[in-house]
C-alpha cells in the first residue's frame, strides 16, 4: 500500500509532520532543504535516506547532530546510490527469509546527491543501480556546480556561467560546454519513471514524487536547486529565481515514463525571456557586456530548440 | 555508553557510528506524530541554535495573514510553524533570516516583513506599510 499523503491543496500539505529538523547549517535561503522538505512531506511511509558528500550531507550531519528524523546513511561522495541500493536489497532479502515480518510496512528508499555527485563522480554507480532495477528513488539536487567545495564547474554547469574552475574574464566567457542532459540519459536506462522538478512548482513536484514512489523500480528525479551562494543572488530571492528558471523554460518541467512516454507537465502562461533569468544571477553578469552579449541570443535559441524538441517528443510518444 | 557523545571527539568514534534522532527506539512513525509529541535525542539538530545567524528577523502581522501557507512551504529552515492549516508563528531558534517568507507572502501589504534583529515586535507592527497601489 502506498503511503502517499493526500495533498489536495497547500493548506492540507501544511499539516505534514516534518521529518527534517532546523539548525542544519545550509546557507540561509538554500533550496536543497526546501526540496528535501517537499519530498519527505509527500509520503507518510517510513524512509531510508542516503546522501552523497556535498552541501546537503555535510550541513545536516554536523557531529554529533543529525537533522533527519528518518533513517539516514552517508558513505562517500560517489555512492549514495549504491548505499541505498544495498539497503533496499537487504530489505528484500530479509523479507524473503522471514526475518522482517511481511506485515511490516515497506519503507521508501531515497538517495540524494548533488550534480557533482550525480552528473560526474557517482555516475557509473547510479547507472549500475538503474541497470539492476533497484526499487529506489534517486534525487539529484541540481545547483549546477560543486557548491560545497567552493563552486567548481561540473558537467551540469551551463554555458557562460562563471565558476571557480571556469572563471569569466577578458579572455573567457566562463563555462564552455553545454549542460549534460541527465534526464534523457536516465530515461535511456529504461527507468519506469524519470522527471524534472522545481520546488517553486510544488504541486507539480509533489505529484511527480508520489508517482515516483508508486513506480516499481528505479526512479530518477532531477530537482532544480537554485543556489544563493554560487548563483550569487540574494537569499530572499530563491523562489523568485526559481520562477524565472521554470517560466523561461531554462528548466522545463516534464516526465518520461518507461523511457518513451514524455509528458510536459508545466506550460508557463507567460514565457519570460531567458535574458531575464540570466540577469537575475551575477554568475552570468559578464554576459551583459558588449563582448559576450551574443551568448544571450544563443542561450535563447538553445532553450527554444529544447522546448520544440520536448513538444515533438511528447506528440510522437516515442 | 560510559561517555556522553558530546564529550567524545570524532576520532573516538568507531567505524559505522550512529547518531540518534530519537531517544532509544521509537514505536511510532514520526510522519504520524507532530514534533511536540516526539521523544527527540539530545543529538537531534533541533536542539542547536542558529538564531544568531540573523541580521534581519521576520515579523508577522496576524491581522493581514490569510494562512495561505506559502511561507511554510518555502522556508528552508523549517521555521514557519503551522498547525491545523493555520500559520502560528516563527521558530526563532532555527530561523536564519533569509527573507524568503517575506518575498513569497502574497498579501498586500505583506503579512511578513523583515526588520533588523533588534527591532521590538510592537515597534515593527507600528511601522507597517500601507497597502500598495491603492488609490
Ligand atoms: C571522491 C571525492 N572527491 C571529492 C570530494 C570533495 N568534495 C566534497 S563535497 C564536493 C562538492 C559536491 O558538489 P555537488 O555534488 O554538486 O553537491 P553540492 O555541494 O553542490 O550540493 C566535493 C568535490 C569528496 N568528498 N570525495
Ligand atoms: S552553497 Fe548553495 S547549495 Fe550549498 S548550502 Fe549554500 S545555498 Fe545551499
Ligand atoms: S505567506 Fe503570508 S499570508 Fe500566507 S500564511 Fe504566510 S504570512 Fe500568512
Ligand atoms: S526568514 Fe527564512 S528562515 Fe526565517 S522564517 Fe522566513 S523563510 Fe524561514
Ligand atoms: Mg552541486
Amino acid at each position: 500500500m502506498s503511503g502517499n499523503k493526500e495533498i489536495k491543496n497547500l493548506k492540507a500539505f501544511s499539516t505534514a509532520a516534518e521529518r527534517f529538523e532546523g539548525s542544519h547549517v545550509l546557507c540561509p535561503g538554500c533550496a536543497h532543504s526546501i526540496i528535501v522538505r517537499e519530498i519527505l512531506n509527500a509520503t507518510n511511509d517510513n524512509m531510508v535516506v542516503s546522501a552523497s558528500t556535498g552541501c546537503l550531507e555535510v550541513c545536516t550531519a554536523i557531529y554529533p547532530h543529525t537533522s533527519w528524523d528518518t533513517s539516514w546513511i552517508h558513505i562517500g561522495f560517489e555512492n549514495s546510490s549504491t548505499a541505498i541500493a544495498g539497503a533496499e536489497a537487504m530489505n528484500k532479502a530479509l523479507r524473503n527469509k522471514g526475518r522482517i515480518p511481511a506485515d511490516e510496512p515497506e519503507p521508501k528508499f531515497v538517495a540524494f546527491g548533488g550534480d557533482g555527485a550525480t552528473y560526474d563522480i557517482g555516475f557509473q554507480w547510479i547507472s549500475g543501480c538503474f541497470e539492476r532495477g533497484h526499487n529506489m528513488m534517486y534525487v539529484c539536487l541540481d545547483n549546477e556546480v560543486y557548491a560545497n567545495t567552493g563552486g567548481q564547474r561540473s558537467s551540469s554547469t551551463p554555458i557562460g556561467a562563471s565558476a571557480t574552475t571556469s572563471p569569466a574574464g577578458s579572455t573567457s566567457y566562463g563555462e564552455k560546454r553545454n549542460k549534460k542532459d541527465m534526464l534523457q540519459i536516465m530515461a535511456a536506462h529504461g527507468a519506469p519513471y524519470v522527471a524534472q522538478v522545481a520546488p517553486n512548482k510544488w504541486k507539480d513536484m509533489a505529484k511527480k514524487i508520489q508517482k515516483g514512489f508508486d513506480a516499481e523500480g528505479p526512479v530518477y528525479i532531477n530537482a532544480m536547486s537554485a543556489c544563493t551562494t554560487e548563483w550569487k543572488f540574494d537569499p530572499a530571492d530563491t523562489i523568485t529565481v526559481s520562477d524565472l528558471a521554470t517560466d523561461s523554460l531554462v528548466f522545463p518541467l516534464y516526465e518520461i515514463i518507461d523511457g518513451t512516454e514524455l509528458n510536459i507537465t508545466y506550460r508557463p502562461k507567460n514565457i519570460v525571456a531567458v535574458r531575464d533569468y540570466l540577469a537575475a544571477q551575477p554568475r552570468f553578469k559578464h554576459l551583459f557586456t558588449p563582448k559576450y552579449e551574443y551568448l544571450i541570443d544563443e542561450w535563447q535559441k538553445r532553450v527554444d530548440a529544447q522546448w520544440e524538441y520536448l513538444q515533438r517528443r511528447e506528440e510522437a510518444r516515442v | 555508553m560510559s561517555k556522553s557523545i558530546h564529550d567524545m571527539g570524532w576520532d573516538e568514534l568507531v567505524l559505522g557510528a550512529a547518531v540518534h534522532s530519537f531517544k532509544e527506539e521509537i514505536d511510532y512513525n514520526p510522519s504520524q506524530v507532530l514534533p511536540e509529541n516526539r521523544d527527540y535525542a539530545e543529538t537531534n539538530s533541533k536542539y542547536k541554535y542558529v538564531g544568531d545567524w540573523r541580521v534581519f528577523k521576520p515579523v508577522w502581522n496576524t491581522d493581514l495573514c490569510i494562512h495561505c501557507q506559502f511561507c511554510w512551504l518555502y522556508c528552508p529552515d523549517t521555521s514557519i510553524l503551522s498547525r491545523e492549516k493555520k500559520m502560528i508563528g516563527f521558530d526563532y531558534d532555527h530561523c536564519k533570516g533569509c527573507g524568503i517568507c517575506q518575498e513569497v507572502c502574497p498579501t498586500n501589504p505583506k503579512s511578513i516583513i523583515m526588520f533588523t534583529e533588534q527591532t521590538e515586535e510592537e515597534e515593527a507592527l507600528n511601522q507597517w506599510p500601507e497597502k500598495k497601489g491603492s488609490k
